[in-house]
This record gives C-alpha cells, structure tokens and sequence, in this order.
C-alpha cells in the first residue's frame, strides 16, 4: 500500500519524485567522492594494496612449479605414500630442471624456499645445480644419487611433491608450529619447540598486562584530570600528552638507562640497602623490561578517552548519589564507575591493539623473554628472508586481533565504545 | 512555633579567602514551611544551598538541622534529598532502579523497597514507566523522576536547585503547581533555589531574596510585592515604576520628598536615609490611577503617554512623568481608553501609602 502510494508520487515536471531526488542527491554525492578520493587512492596504494599483497604471500608458492615445472608435472603420477623413489622419469626431468635453472641462476631460489619445510634442501639445491650440468645421458637416477645421497631419499621427493601446488597452508602451518606429514596429516611440533604458538600466548599475556597496567595507573589520572578546572585539567592533559613530543626511541632507551643492572634503579636500591650488591635486579632485556617500557609509552592511549568520557559525567552524579545517602565509595562504584565502561573500553581496546603489534620497545628492552611475535615477524622479513612465514603470522595476528575485537563487542559492545 | 527545623547561624562563606560569597548569613526555617532563596546569579543562594546539602563547607557559622549540628555531618548521612538543576538522573539504571538507589544504600527489604518505590512513581504519575532508562524519558518525566527519587527515602528535608531550569514555560508552570501540590500533601520542609521570581511567588511560604551574599528580605511572597523593604527587592520582584529625589523633612511613617524634575510628593519612610539624603520612591503600576480614579489620590503629576502596548487583558502604557520616560501603568482593558493615545498629557496619580520611600542604590 505504502509503496505503490510512494511511487504514484510525482514532482512537478511529472518524473516519480525518488528519481528526482536522486538526481538531487547526486551532485552532493559525488563532491562527498571527490573530498575522499585523494586519501582513498593514498591508502589503497600505501595500505590495502601491500597488506592484500603480504597475505597473498602467505599462501603463494609458485616458485617450485616456476624453476622445476618439468619435475612437477613428472611428480604427478608419483604415489609419495608408496616409501618407494620415484622412478626414472622424474629423475630425468629434475636432472634437465636443474640445468635450465644453473643457467637463469634460480637453483639456489627453490632450495631456499625448501629449506623452510626441510633443512639441508638449500645445500643440495646449491650443489645440484652444477652437478646435474655434468650428466649428460642417462640412466639419470643413478646418477642424481651418486652426486648426493639426499636425492635417494624418498623424504626430499616427499617435500618437492607437497610444495609444488601453487598455493600451499604450509606457511600456516608453520606459523602455529605445525606440519604437514608426506601422508597428509598434520602434526604439531613438541611444546618446547613450538616458538611461535609460545610468542603468540605470550604476545597476548604480556598485552593484556600491559592494558591493566595502563588502566590501572591510567583511570586515576583521568578522573584527576577530569575532576579539575579547566586551567590545571589542560595543564595535566599537557602533562600526559608531553611524551608523544619525544622520540619513542628516546623514551624506551632511557629505560634502559634507568632499569638496567648498572642503572639509576638498582644504584639507588643498593645506595638505600635494599638490595645487596650480588642482588641487583634484572628489570631490563626480559619481560619486566618490556612491560615497564610499554606500559608507559602506551598510557597516554588509555588516559585520552578514559578523560574524555569522564569529562561528560557531570560532577552531580556523585553529589546526588552521597546525598540519597550513599557513602562515598559505593556512590563512586555504583554510580561514576559504570558510566566510564565506555571509556575504558575504548582505551582498553586501543591500547590492547597497539600492545598486541608492538615492534621497537620489546625488540630493544626485551631480551629473550620479553619480545613479540612481532619481533619474529621482523626477523623472517628482514634475516631469514621467509616472507610468506611472516605474512602468515601476520595473518594469525591480525585474526587474533579481530577475534578479541567480536569478542569485545559480544561481552561490552562496541556502540558503547567512546573516544571522544 | 517552637525551635525552628533548619537554622543557619552567622553562616560565612568564602572561596578565596578575599571576597565572602555569603556575608553573615542569619536564616531560620520552619518544620513543612516551603522557603525560596531567591536571587540574581552570583548572588550566594546556590552555595546555601549547597553548605545545606554538605557539598561546600561553611567558613564561619553553624548550620543546624532538626536540632543537631550539621557542620561535620557528611551528605550522605545528613539525610536530605535533593533535586539538581539537570536532575543527575543515573543513565545507566532504569527509573526504578534510579528509585531504589536510596533505599538500597539503606538496606531496605526488597519487598519494601518494591512498594516504595511504586508508590514514589504512583506520586508522580509515572507508574508505568519504572523499566525506562531516564534518557527515555521527556525532559518533565525526567524530573518528576528526579522528584520522586529526592522524596523515596522520607528525607528530613528536601532541597532543590533550580529544578525546572530546563523546562519550557508551559510545563514549568505545570510542575510548579505538582511540586507545591506534593509539598502540602506530604507536609514535608522545602528549601528551593531559584532565579525566576514567578515561580517563587507561585510556590513559595516564604522568599528569602538573596543578593550580594546577604539576604535582602524574607517574607512571604505578598508582603515581598507590596512591601519591598529596600530599592533592590522593590526593582528584583516585579514591575516597578521609579522616581528619585531627596527627602526633605520625615515625619513618623510619612516623608516629603522633593523629585529630580522639582515636584514634591509625599511618600511612606521606608529605608531612605534620611532629610537631606537621596531617595528612590517605588510605585507599582498597577497602583497608578488614570482617569476618573485620579481624583481619589494623594498625589497628582502630569504624564506624556510615549507608548502603548497591548497585551489583551491590559494595556502597558509608557509614560513621561516628573522627567523619567520609563513610567509605566497597567491600565485593565475594561477601562475607557479615550486620550491615551502617544503624545496626549494626561493626569495620573497614586495614594501615598503606595509610594514608598527607599534607599538610593548605586546604580541609579
């Protein structure tokens, strides 16, 4: 009824008046599109380009099929659950493989990427490349095998078969310490040695440490802040704000001034006679270093929407709940406390986030047992060079995040999140 | 009346140990009396308000409240509801659950606590709507809310800071009958602040007009309209038509005084400051006569009508009299209006016991 109704409607000049509205919309539209494009063409080619292109890289693996096409294709008709070597015909294919690749330099390439599944494939990749340039005739399996040894394995065939397709969950896999047998199966690392799962729970322990933390020193300041003049409460937010002035460099390298063994800290401890000279107090290159150095680079991030929502609870709401008769501190829990939720949530989910993807703090105040699986991310991209491990582990991050993200919304909501 | 319910005794109050906000303050308040403190902003009332309610300390002085000592009392256990200007409604409690806070703190049973609280919504006609957030609410629920919860846990005394600041005038007016009507069923004692002098008039016992941190006058609302005690009461509560002169002689309650423009008038001694000193005589215009009354009078001046406004029931004349244009009679509209056209003389006049003699104030 109401939409045939809606539609009879006409303007003037008779075109249905959603038409004409439409037309009327379009303009202010399109100036809305032109405001936005320069960001929106800064981002897709800064952001969402590289970031779509690292998570590709998590599950690309087209070299193999690249450099050994031949191999590959001879592999197909290989059962690689038989425990028997592959027949002579793969051994041909690899041995011409292998020269083409020795001539475009690429051998040492797919040994590289093979190495990540297996060790010891780089080096035989490198030494292959010459060698198998010296076969000449065949029967090439003999031959192959008497250059190494590892080429009589069925385990390296088992490899160069699993990692041929063009996508592979390896990387994945890897990424939370885990592998695919040559049978299919996956099988999980030992405990201790699963690094990443290992960074990962402390990445996200050491996180919600710190978020506590920053709550914990941060809501009273905010409620300070809040609770001021004007004058002294824009003094305070001055205050707070004073060390995004300074380098985060400069601001995590003094804590390593003030926290290490020779440090500030300790000397004054040993000074005072609480601590023996023998005692003094690894507070640095170990997690109590990264929590400390994080806790106060990341304050500021729970402090600003912790003051900005406080700012908007009227004074009153305390004053009218100790005089219904309310004692000071359940007016403050029952009454001021609910209504800063939101702001907690969102300085709790900003700092979370932020702690979560932290690189320079726990990489310099770390040590061993206070980096993150960012820190690891770092390592595979710049010295082992296993960019799609990196971008897996991304990946997971970046899932975990979100997962604490629905999480969050399900348990507080996000609608009731505030910034400002 | 026996020892009254709420006293302020030599009640100082300073923020900055320069300027005192409240100077000396002397007020005592009877048990179920409904008094106003009313004044210009910056006057010292709100901050009475608030030493009452606990939220400021006095500087000097004792406030006393149903007998005892309030001075080291905090709110909280002083007992005394109260209505804040934008109500302090708790957003995130339901109204019932707003209701119940006082009677929780108390550790009320939750039966009893179920049966006040209904009965506190029941009050306000609000029955139906105890499950509603308050930001639900309109702006006059939301304080018939705020009411209701100030009234739930039977506090000695009610105290409420300009609670119908927000609203539009019409309901205003209507929840300044409500407030006054719970006031006389309950018999309860409220201290009310307020800047509007309507609506103290309307609710009010008493009026205390505050201004400069001292209380001007207090009386109740007739006695403040028809007998202002100085030059700000009579100007601060409704209209008020204004000559200046000097006092030349004072006899008893009468005195003569000679006007800026040289007219002599008689007038009632009220706060001048005696023969010789400046004067400001206060006539309300509704006490002004035209016409044919004008020959009942004790004093007669001649008038230029300037301006005419019609407001239905009256007209609002502005006049020239003795060398001031800003005169003004209310005339009723029953009455023959024949020469009051601008520009016309006319002839008024008023009895004397209506003009009163106050003091001159500084900014005249």
């Amino acid at each position: 009824m109401q939409n045939s109704a809606a539609d009879a409607i006409v303007t003037a000049d008779g075109k249905p008046l959603k038409v004409s509205l439409a037309k009327a919309l379009r303009r202010q539209r399109m100036f809305a599109l032109a405001l936005v494009a320069p960001l929106f063409i800064f981002v897709a080619i800064s952001f969402i380009i590289p970031i779509a292109d690292m998570l590709f890289r998590s599950v690309e693996n087209g070299i193999v099929e690249e450099i050994l096409p031949q191999t590959v294709k001879a592999l197909e008709s290989w059962d690689e659950t038989s425990g028997e070597l592959p027949d002579e015909a793969v051994y041909a294919a690899m041995v011409a493989d292998l020269k083409v690749a020795r001539k475009e330099r690429t051998n040492t390439k797919v040994g590289q990427r093979l190495n990540y599944e297996r060790s010891g494939m780089s080096s035989l990749f490198r030494g292959a490349g010459r060698k198998a340039s010296r076969i000449k005739e065949p029967p090439y399996k003999e031959q192959l095998i008497k250059t190494d040894k590892d080429w009589g394995k069925v385990v390296t065939w088992q490899v160069i078969k699993q990692f041929s397709p063009n996508l592979t969950p390896g990387y994945y896999l890897a990424a939370v310490d885990a592998m695919q047998t040559p049978e299919g199966d996956i099988r999980f690392e030992d405990s201790e040695k699963a690094i990443h799962t290992k960074l990962f729970i402390r990445t996200m322990i050491m996180s919600v440490v710190i978020t506590l933390m920053t709550l914990l020193l941060g809501f009273p300041i905010a409620y300070l802040i809040a609770t001021q003049p004007a004058k002294i409460g824009n003094l305070l937010i001055i205050l707070v704000l004073l060390p995004f002035w300074t380098s985060l460099l400069v601001r995590t390298t003094s804590w390593i001034a003030l926290l290490q063994q020779q440090g500030v800290i300790n000397d004054i401890l040993v000074f005072v006679g609480i601590i023996s000279e023998d005692g003094r107090l690894a507070m640095i290159h170990n997690a109590t270093g990264s929590v400390i150095a994080m806790t106060h680079i990341l304050l500021p991030f729970m402090v600003l929407p912790l003051y900005s929502v406080m700012k908007t609870v009227p004074p009153t709401y305390m004053r009218a709940a100790t005089s219904l008769g309310a004692h000071p501190w359940p007016a403050f829990w029952k009454v001021y406390f609910p209504n800063t939720v939101p702001g907690i949530g969102a300085g709790a989910i900003l700092v979370f986030i932020l702690a979560i993807g932290y690189y320079i703090t726990p990489e310099l105040v770390g040590g061993t047992s206070g980096t993150f699986i960012s820190n690891r991310i770092a390592f595979h991209i710049q010295n082992s060079l296993n960019w799609g491990l990196a971008a897996a582990l991304g990946a997971v991050l970046l899932a975990i995040v979100l997962v604490f993200y629905l999480l969050y919304d399900k348990i507080v909501g996000i609608d009731n999140m505030k910034l400002g | 009346m026996g020892d009254p319910f709420v006293r302020f005794q030599e009640v100082q109050k300073s923020y900055d140990g320069e300027t005192l906000v409240v100077k000396n303050l002397n007020l005592d308040i009877a048990n179920g009396e409904f008094l106003t403190m009313l004044g210009p902003s910056g006057s010292g009332k709100t901050t009475c308000l608030m030493m009452l309610a606990g939220f400021e300390t006095p500087t000097h002085g004792k406030i006393v409240l149903d007998g005892a000592p309030l001075n080291d009392v905090p709110p909280h256990k002083r007992d005394i509801g109260m209505v804040f200007q934008n109500y302090a409604l708790f957003p995130h409690m339901t109204v019932a659950e707003n209701l119940a806070f006082p009677l929780k703190v108390r550790k009320m049973g939750k039966a009893e606590i179920e049966e006040r609280v209904q009965r506190a919504l029941d009050m306000v006609q609000l029955g139906p709507f105890g499950g509603r957030r308050p930001m639900q609410l309109s702006g006059g629920q939301q304080q018939r809310v705020a009411v209701a919860r100030a009234l739930v846990f039977d506090p000695k005394l009610v105290l409420m800071d300009e609670p119908l600041g927000a609203l539009d005038k019409q309901l205003r007016e209507q929840m300044q009958f409500e407030i006054k009507h719970i006031h006389d069923n309950l018999g309860i004692t409220v201290v009310y602040v307020t800047h509007d002098q309507s609506e103290a008039l309307t609710m009010s016992n008493r009026i205390a007009v505050f201004n400069d941190g001292i209380i001007q006058q207090l009386a109740p609302p007739a006695d403040l309209y028809e007998r202002p005690d100085n030059a700000f009461v009579a100007q601060f509560i409704g209209e008020n038509n204004k000559l200046t002169g000097k006092v030349t002689a004072a006899d008893g309650d009468r005195c003569s005084v000679e006007l800026d423009s040289g007219e002599k008038v008689t007038a009632l001694s009220i706060s001048h400051g005696g023969v010789g000193q400046k004067t400001m005589l206060s006539i309300r215009p509704e006490r002004v006569m035209i016409g044919d009354d004008v020959k009942d009078c004790d004093v007669h001046v001649d008038a230029r009508v300037q301006e005419l406004i019609y407001l239905g029931d009256h007209i609002r004349t502005r006049l020239t009299v003795c060398g001031r244009d800003d005169f003004v009679v209310k005339i009723p509209n029953s009455t023959d209006r024949a020469g009051l056209v601008p520009g016309n003389e006319i002839s008024l006049g008023w009895r004397t016991r209506d003009c009163r003699a106050l003091d001159m104030p500084d900014n005249l």
